[in-house]
Protein backbone atom coordinates (compact mmCIF):
# COMPACT_ATOMS: atom_id res chain seq x y z
CA UNK A 1 0.00 0.00 0.00
CA UNK A 2 0.97 3.32 -0.94
CA UNK A 3 -0.09 6.55 0.54
CA UNK A 4 -1.20 9.45 -2.15
CA UNK A 5 0.88 12.29 -0.63
CA UNK A 6 -1.49 16.19 -0.66
CA UNK A 7 1.07 18.39 -2.44
CA UNK A 8 -0.54 21.61 -1.41
CA UNK A 9 -2.97 22.83 1.59
CA UNK A 10 -6.46 23.55 0.36
CA UNK A 11 -9.79 21.82 0.13
CA UNK A 12 -9.88 18.01 -1.81
CA UNK A 13 -12.56 17.47 -4.35
CA UNK A 14 -13.03 14.49 -5.66
CA UNK A 15 -15.24 15.30 -8.26
CA UNK A 16 -14.36 18.12 -11.54
CA UNK A 17 -17.61 19.62 -11.06
CA UNK A 18 -20.03 19.23 -8.34
CA UNK A 19 -22.57 17.36 -11.22
CA UNK A 20 -20.25 15.15 -12.26
CA UNK A 21 -19.45 11.74 -11.14
CA UNK A 22 -16.50 11.27 -9.02
CA UNK A 23 -13.05 10.54 -10.93
CA UNK A 24 -12.38 7.36 -8.72
CA UNK A 25 -14.43 5.35 -6.17
CA UNK A 26 -12.99 3.18 -3.75
CA UNK A 27 -11.53 -0.24 -5.40
CA UNK A 28 -11.55 1.25 -8.54
CA UNK A 29 -7.81 0.31 -10.30
CA UNK A 30 -5.88 3.45 -11.35
CA UNK A 31 -2.82 3.75 -12.97
CA UNK A 32 -0.15 6.22 -12.49
CA UNK A 33 -0.60 9.33 -13.98
CA UNK A 34 -4.80 9.05 -13.18
CA UNK A 35 -6.34 12.41 -11.74
CA UNK A 36 -8.00 11.08 -8.92
CA UNK A 37 -8.80 14.52 -7.54
CA UNK A 38 -8.01 18.22 -7.22
CA UNK A 39 -7.20 20.74 -4.53
CA UNK A 40 -8.62 24.36 -4.90
CA UNK A 41 -6.04 26.80 -2.83
CA UNK A 42 -6.17 30.78 -4.02
CA UNK A 43 -8.68 30.28 -6.77
CA UNK A 44 -7.13 27.91 -8.75
CA UNK A 45 -7.19 24.02 -9.01
CA UNK A 46 -4.46 21.56 -8.79
CA UNK A 47 -4.89 17.87 -10.14
CA UNK A 48 -3.85 14.94 -8.09
CA UNK A 49 -2.77 12.63 -9.52
CA UNK A 50 -1.92 8.55 -8.46
CA UNK A 51 1.55 8.00 -8.14
CA UNK A 52 1.40 4.20 -8.28
CA UNK A 53 -0.80 1.78 -10.25
CA UNK A 54 -3.52 -0.59 -8.01
CA UNK A 55 -6.57 -0.23 -6.37
CA UNK A 56 -7.09 3.24 -4.82
CA UNK A 57 -8.66 3.63 -1.38
CA UNK A 58 -9.91 7.19 -0.13
CA UNK A 59 -8.49 8.71 3.10
CA UNK A 60 -10.35 12.07 2.67
CA UNK A 61 -13.81 13.20 1.99
CA UNK A 62 -14.98 15.37 -0.98
CA UNK A 63 -15.21 19.21 0.23
CA UNK A 64 -12.53 18.33 2.96
CA UNK A 65 -10.08 20.41 4.00
CA UNK A 66 -6.25 19.05 3.77
CA UNK A 67 -3.10 20.49 4.14
CA UNK A 68 0.42 19.35 2.80
CA UNK A 69 1.69 16.52 3.52
CA UNK A 70 -1.52 14.62 4.64
CA UNK A 71 -2.40 11.29 3.43
CA UNK A 72 -5.47 11.24 0.69
CA UNK A 73 -5.52 7.59 -0.23
CA UNK A 74 -3.98 4.72 -0.27
CA UNK A 75 -3.19 2.62 -3.56
CA UNK A 76 -2.09 -0.80 -3.80
CA UNK B 1 24.70 33.45 -13.59
CA UNK B 2 21.07 31.84 -13.82
CA UNK B 3 19.17 29.74 -11.97
CA UNK B 4 16.89 27.41 -14.42
CA UNK B 5 13.18 26.90 -13.89
CA UNK B 6 12.36 22.56 -13.22
CA UNK B 7 9.39 22.97 -11.84
CA UNK B 8 7.95 26.17 -10.68
CA UNK B 9 5.69 25.47 -7.83
CA UNK B 10 1.94 26.67 -7.42
CA UNK B 11 2.88 30.50 -7.65
CA UNK B 12 6.26 31.56 -7.40
CA UNK B 13 7.07 35.26 -7.83
CA UNK B 14 9.81 37.92 -7.54
CA UNK B 15 9.44 39.74 -4.65
CA UNK B 16 11.75 42.82 -3.26
CA UNK B 17 10.00 44.83 -0.52
CA UNK B 18 7.31 46.81 -2.80
CA UNK B 19 6.70 49.64 -5.06
CA UNK B 20 5.19 52.53 -2.41
CA UNK B 21 4.42 55.26 -4.46
CA UNK B 22 2.02 54.63 -7.14
CA UNK B 23 -1.42 53.37 -5.11
CA UNK B 24 -2.83 56.73 -6.15
CA UNK B 25 -3.34 55.65 -9.27
CA UNK B 26 -4.24 51.93 -8.52
CA UNK B 27 -0.82 50.25 -8.60
CA UNK B 28 -0.36 48.49 -5.38
CA UNK B 29 2.80 47.87 -2.94
CA UNK B 30 3.27 44.28 -4.35
CA UNK B 31 6.60 42.75 -2.39
CA UNK B 32 6.87 39.78 0.20
CA UNK B 33 4.21 39.45 2.23
CA UNK B 34 6.10 38.59 5.27
CA UNK B 35 8.58 41.47 5.14
CA UNK B 36 10.71 40.04 7.90
CA UNK B 37 11.21 36.81 6.79
CA UNK B 38 12.12 38.07 3.05
CA UNK B 39 14.83 40.41 4.87
CA UNK B 40 16.43 37.63 7.14
CA UNK B 41 16.82 35.65 3.32
CA UNK B 42 18.88 38.13 2.16
CA UNK B 43 20.67 38.95 5.12
CA UNK B 44 21.59 35.33 5.60
CA UNK B 45 22.84 35.07 1.81
CA UNK B 46 24.57 38.48 2.50
CA UNK B 47 22.53 40.59 0.59
CA UNK B 48 20.99 43.91 1.23
CA UNK B 49 17.93 43.35 2.90
CA UNK B 50 15.47 44.66 -0.04
CA UNK B 51 17.37 42.38 -2.75
CA UNK B 52 14.71 40.38 -4.98
CA UNK B 53 14.13 36.78 -3.73
CA UNK B 54 11.72 34.54 -4.79
CA UNK B 55 8.60 34.10 -2.50
CA UNK B 56 6.85 30.61 -2.75
CA UNK B 57 3.71 29.94 -1.77
CA UNK B 58 2.11 26.38 -0.42
CA UNK B 59 5.15 24.64 -2.87
CA UNK B 60 8.48 25.15 -3.43
CA UNK B 61 9.89 25.04 -6.84
CA UNK B 62 12.58 22.82 -8.64
CA UNK B 63 15.52 25.14 -9.32
CA UNK B 64 19.20 24.09 -11.30
CA UNK B 65 21.54 26.23 -10.58
CA UNK B 66 24.24 27.67 -13.17
CA UNK B 67 27.08 28.82 -10.86
CA UNK B 68 27.96 28.40 -7.32
CA UNK B 69 25.80 30.61 -4.68
CA UNK B 70 24.75 30.80 -1.68
CA UNK B 71 21.28 30.18 -0.47
CA UNK B 72 18.81 30.86 2.47
CA UNK B 73 15.04 29.49 2.79
CA UNK B 74 13.00 31.73 5.11
CA UNK B 75 9.09 32.38 6.42
CA UNK B 76 7.21 28.89 5.96
CA UNK B 77 8.86 25.87 7.04
CA UNK B 78 9.32 24.28 3.19
CA UNK B 79 11.88 22.07 4.11
CA UNK B 80 14.93 22.59 1.38
CA UNK B 81 16.94 20.00 -0.39
CA UNK B 82 19.94 20.07 -2.95
CA UNK B 83 20.64 17.18 -5.11
CA UNK B 84 18.50 15.52 -2.57
CA UNK B 85 20.26 16.45 0.66
CA UNK B 86 17.86 17.88 3.55
CA UNK B 87 19.12 21.31 4.68
CA UNK B 88 18.00 23.90 7.35
CA UNK B 89 15.74 26.59 6.73
CA UNK B 90 16.35 30.24 8.41
CA UNK B 91 20.27 28.99 7.56
CA UNK B 92 22.27 29.76 4.40
CA UNK B 93 24.11 26.91 2.39
CA UNK B 94 25.89 26.49 -0.71
CA UNK B 95 24.42 25.44 -3.73
CA UNK B 96 27.04 24.53 -6.21
CA UNK B 97 26.82 24.91 -10.20
CA UNK B 98 24.75 22.11 -11.93
CA UNK B 99 22.76 21.09 -8.30
CA UNK B 100 19.41 21.27 -7.55
CA UNK B 101 17.27 22.83 -5.41
CA UNK B 102 13.79 21.11 -4.58
CA UNK B 103 11.76 21.44 -1.21
CA UNK B 104 9.91 19.12 0.75
CA UNK B 105 5.97 19.45 1.46
CA UNK B 106 5.18 22.69 3.50
CA UNK B 107 5.31 21.97 7.47
CA UNK B 108 4.33 25.10 8.82
CA UNK B 109 3.72 28.47 7.82
CA UNK B 110 2.09 29.59 4.21
CA UNK B 111 4.91 31.59 2.08
CA UNK B 112 8.94 30.78 2.09
CA UNK B 113 11.58 33.26 0.94
CA UNK B 114 14.14 32.24 -1.19
CA UNK B 115 16.84 34.24 -1.13
CA UNK B 116 20.06 34.07 -3.54
CA UNK B 117 23.61 35.41 -3.50
CA UNK B 118 23.36 38.44 -5.83
CA UNK B 119 19.67 38.74 -5.79
CA UNK B 120 17.03 38.20 -8.63
CA UNK B 121 18.43 40.53 -11.43
CA UNK B 122 15.14 41.14 -13.26
CA UNK B 123 14.44 44.90 -14.72
CA UNK B 124 13.48 47.42 -12.18
CA UNK B 125 10.19 49.05 -12.96
CA UNK B 126 8.55 51.56 -10.90
CA UNK B 127 11.49 51.81 -8.65
CA UNK B 128 10.93 47.89 -7.75
CA UNK B 129 11.93 44.36 -8.98
CA UNK B 130 8.13 42.85 -7.67
CA UNK B 131 5.96 40.67 -9.43
CA UNK B 132 2.22 42.36 -9.84
CA UNK B 133 0.81 39.65 -11.43
CA UNK B 134 -2.87 41.10 -11.88
CA UNK B 135 -1.26 43.77 -13.66
CA UNK B 136 1.38 42.17 -15.28
CA UNK B 137 4.13 44.21 -14.10
CA UNK B 138 7.13 43.91 -12.60
CA UNK B 139 9.05 41.00 -11.62
CA UNK B 140 9.54 37.81 -14.09
CA UNK B 141 7.81 38.96 -17.38
CA UNK B 142 4.98 40.03 -15.04
CA UNK B 143 4.29 36.78 -13.87
CA UNK B 144 4.95 33.78 -11.50
CA UNK B 145 7.96 31.63 -12.73
CA UNK B 146 6.88 29.07 -14.76
CA UNK B 147 8.84 25.53 -16.37
CA UNK B 148 12.09 26.64 -17.89
CA UNK B 149 12.13 29.96 -16.89
CA UNK B 150 15.61 31.25 -17.04
CA UNK B 151 16.29 33.42 -13.56
CA UNK B 152 18.77 36.07 -14.38
CA UNK B 153 20.83 36.25 -10.74
CA UNK B 154 23.04 39.47 -9.99
CA UNK B 155 27.05 38.80 -9.02
CA UNK B 156 27.29 38.79 -5.21
CA UNK B 157 30.02 36.87 -3.50
CA UNK B 158 27.74 35.32 -0.81
CA UNK B 159 28.00 34.51 3.01
CA UNK B 160 29.53 31.69 4.17
CA UNK B 161 27.42 28.59 5.13
CA UNK B 162 25.67 27.73 8.03
CA UNK B 163 24.97 31.55 9.24
CA UNK B 164 21.19 30.95 11.15
CA UNK B 165 18.44 33.16 12.44
CA UNK B 166 17.85 31.99 16.40
CA UNK B 167 14.49 30.72 16.84
CA UNK B 168 13.30 33.03 19.48
CA UNK B 169 13.60 35.69 16.69
CA UNK B 170 11.62 33.70 13.51
CA UNK B 171 7.66 35.37 14.50
CA UNK B 172 5.14 32.75 13.18
CA UNK B 173 1.48 33.56 13.81
CA UNK B 174 0.04 31.39 16.77
CA UNK B 175 -3.52 29.33 16.73
CA UNK B 176 -5.81 31.06 16.71
CA UNK B 177 -3.09 33.80 14.93
CA UNK B 178 -4.49 37.13 16.59
CA UNK B 179 -4.69 39.80 14.83
CA UNK B 180 -4.18 43.45 16.07
CA UNK B 181 -6.54 46.13 13.90
CA UNK B 182 -7.50 49.04 14.93
CA UNK B 183 -11.69 50.26 14.30
CA UNK B 184 -11.54 52.31 10.95
CA UNK B 185 -13.45 55.44 10.05
CA UNK B 186 -16.45 53.37 9.13
CA UNK B 187 -16.72 51.17 12.55
CA UNK B 188 -20.28 53.18 13.11
CA UNK B 189 -21.99 51.44 10.48
CA UNK B 190 -22.26 47.85 12.72
CA UNK B 191 -24.31 47.66 15.79
CA UNK B 192 -22.21 47.56 18.93
CA UNK B 193 -23.26 43.90 19.30
CA UNK B 194 -21.60 43.53 15.77
CA UNK B 195 -18.82 45.17 17.01
CA UNK B 196 -18.22 42.97 20.00
CA UNK B 197 -18.95 39.28 18.24
CA UNK B 198 -16.54 41.09 15.65
CA UNK B 199 -13.44 40.05 18.18
CA UNK B 200 -14.67 37.53 19.76
CA UNK B 201 -15.41 35.12 17.11
CA UNK B 202 -12.97 32.66 15.70
CA UNK B 203 -12.57 32.98 11.66
CA UNK B 204 -11.16 30.58 9.23
CA UNK B 205 -8.88 31.37 6.51
CA UNK B 206 -10.92 30.61 3.25
CA UNK B 207 -9.13 28.66 0.81
CA UNK B 208 -8.92 31.99 -2.10
CA UNK B 209 -7.06 34.01 0.23
CA UNK B 210 -4.16 35.34 -1.95
CA UNK B 211 -1.72 38.19 -2.39
CA UNK B 212 -4.63 40.65 -3.08
CA UNK B 213 -6.63 39.32 -0.26
CA UNK B 214 -7.01 37.33 2.37
CA UNK B 215 -10.43 36.29 3.36
CA UNK B 216 -11.94 34.47 6.64
CA UNK B 217 -15.05 33.13 7.50
CA UNK B 218 -16.88 31.43 9.83
CA UNK B 219 -17.61 34.33 12.16
CA UNK B 220 -21.47 35.45 12.72
CA UNK B 221 -22.41 37.64 10.52
CA UNK B 222 -22.41 41.55 11.00
CA UNK B 223 -25.73 43.80 11.94
CA UNK B 224 -25.45 47.41 10.22
CA UNK B 225 -27.13 49.85 11.78
CA UNK B 226 -30.18 50.87 9.58
CA UNK B 227 -30.16 53.96 7.66
CA UNK B 228 -31.07 55.09 3.63
CA UNK B 229 -28.17 54.46 1.78
CA UNK B 230 -26.35 57.63 0.84
CA UNK B 231 -26.15 59.10 -2.68
CA UNK B 232 -23.32 57.28 -5.03
CA UNK B 233 -23.38 53.85 -2.66
CA UNK B 234 -24.73 50.68 -3.55
CA UNK B 235 -27.76 49.79 -1.65
CA UNK B 236 -26.06 46.71 -0.19
CA UNK B 237 -25.90 47.79 4.21
CA UNK B 238 -22.01 47.28 3.60
CA UNK B 239 -21.80 49.43 0.45
CA UNK B 240 -20.44 53.03 0.87
CA UNK B 241 -19.72 55.76 -1.26
CA UNK B 242 -16.17 54.81 -3.41
CA UNK B 243 -13.20 55.45 -0.74
CA UNK B 244 -9.51 54.49 -0.92
CA UNK B 245 -8.89 51.01 0.73
CA UNK B 246 -5.54 51.25 2.65
CA UNK B 247 -3.32 48.25 2.89
CA UNK B 248 -4.54 46.15 5.27
CA UNK B 249 -7.79 47.39 5.71
CA UNK B 250 -10.55 44.88 6.51
CA UNK B 251 -13.71 45.12 4.44
CA UNK B 252 -16.83 42.85 5.21
CA UNK B 253 -19.11 42.48 1.88
CA UNK B 254 -22.48 41.79 2.76
CA UNK B 255 -21.21 41.77 6.50
CA UNK B 256 -20.49 38.40 6.62
CA UNK B 257 -16.85 37.62 5.25
CA UNK B 258 -14.16 39.71 5.99
CA UNK B 259 -11.55 40.61 3.39
CA UNK B 260 -8.04 41.91 4.76
CA UNK B 261 -6.03 43.57 1.67
CA UNK B 262 -2.45 42.40 1.34
CA UNK B 263 0.13 43.88 -0.61
CA UNK B 264 -1.60 43.22 -4.04
CA UNK B 265 -4.65 45.22 -3.01
CA UNK B 266 -7.05 47.00 -5.09
CA UNK B 267 -6.79 50.59 -4.24
CA UNK B 268 -10.48 51.61 -3.46
CA UNK B 269 -14.16 50.75 -3.79
CA UNK B 270 -17.07 50.78 -1.70
CA UNK B 271 -17.18 48.45 0.63
CA UNK B 272 -17.30 49.81 3.94
CA UNK B 273 -14.28 48.78 6.16
CA UNK B 274 -14.38 48.11 10.11
CA UNK B 275 -10.80 48.58 10.63
CA UNK B 276 -7.43 48.23 9.24
CA UNK B 277 -4.52 45.33 10.67
CA UNK B 278 -1.51 46.65 12.11
CA UNK B 279 1.57 46.92 9.93
CA UNK B 280 3.24 44.75 12.05
CA UNK B 281 0.64 41.69 12.44
CA UNK B 282 0.62 41.79 8.18
CA UNK B 283 3.60 39.07 8.14
CA UNK B 284 1.39 36.78 9.85
CA UNK B 285 -1.07 36.87 7.63
CA UNK B 286 1.35 35.81 4.73
CA UNK B 287 2.01 32.64 6.34
CA UNK B 288 -1.70 31.69 7.58
CA UNK B 289 -2.52 28.62 5.90
CA UNK B 290 -6.23 27.84 4.15
CA UNK B 291 -8.47 26.41 6.66
CA UNK B 292 -6.33 27.91 9.86
CA UNK B 293 -7.99 30.07 12.54
CA UNK B 294 -7.85 33.33 13.72
CA UNK B 295 -9.20 36.06 16.16
CA UNK B 296 -8.60 39.99 15.24
CA UNK B 297 -7.77 41.95 18.59
CA UNK B 298 -8.73 45.60 19.09
CA UNK B 299 -5.89 47.76 19.45
CA UNK B 300 -5.37 51.67 20.19
CA UNK B 301 -3.77 54.09 17.95
CA UNK B 302 -0.59 54.16 20.81
CA UNK B 303 -0.55 49.95 20.90
CA UNK B 304 -0.31 49.95 17.42
CA UNK B 305 2.32 52.48 16.99
CA UNK B 306 4.14 50.57 19.64
CA UNK B 307 3.63 47.41 17.75
CA UNK B 308 5.49 48.70 14.85
CA UNK B 309 8.55 49.83 17.28
CA UNK B 310 8.65 46.21 18.66
CA UNK B 311 8.45 44.79 15.31
CA UNK B 312 11.40 47.01 14.16
CA UNK B 313 13.37 46.46 17.41
CA UNK B 314 12.99 42.63 16.24
CA UNK B 315 14.40 43.18 13.17
CA UNK B 316 17.03 44.91 14.97
CA UNK B 317 18.15 42.37 17.07
CA UNK B 318 17.88 39.72 14.16
CA UNK B 319 20.28 41.95 11.93
CA UNK B 320 22.87 41.91 15.51
CA UNK B 321 22.58 38.15 15.58
CA UNK B 322 24.43 37.55 12.30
Amino acid sequence: MAQLLSPLPGTFYRKPAPDKPSYKNDGDKVAKGDVIGLIEVMKSFTEVRADAAGKIKFLVDNEEPVMAGQALAEIG
Amino acid sequence: MAVNVIKPGLSTTVQDLGRPGYYNIGIPLSGGMDRLALKAANLLVGNKEGTAVLEAVFMGPELKFAEDATVAVTGAELPPRVDGEPRETWTSFKVKKGQTLSFDFLKKGARAYIAISGGIDVPVVLGSRSTYTLGALGGFKGRKLEAGDKLPVGKGRGAKEGRTIPEKLRRAPGAPAELRMLPGLYWHRITASAGKHFFEDTWKVAPEADRIGYRFRGGRPLEFVPREQPFGAGSDPSNIVDACYPYGSIQVPGGTEPIVLHRDAVSGGGYFMVGTVVSADMDLIGQLQPHTTARFVEVTMAQALKARKDQAKLYEKLKASL
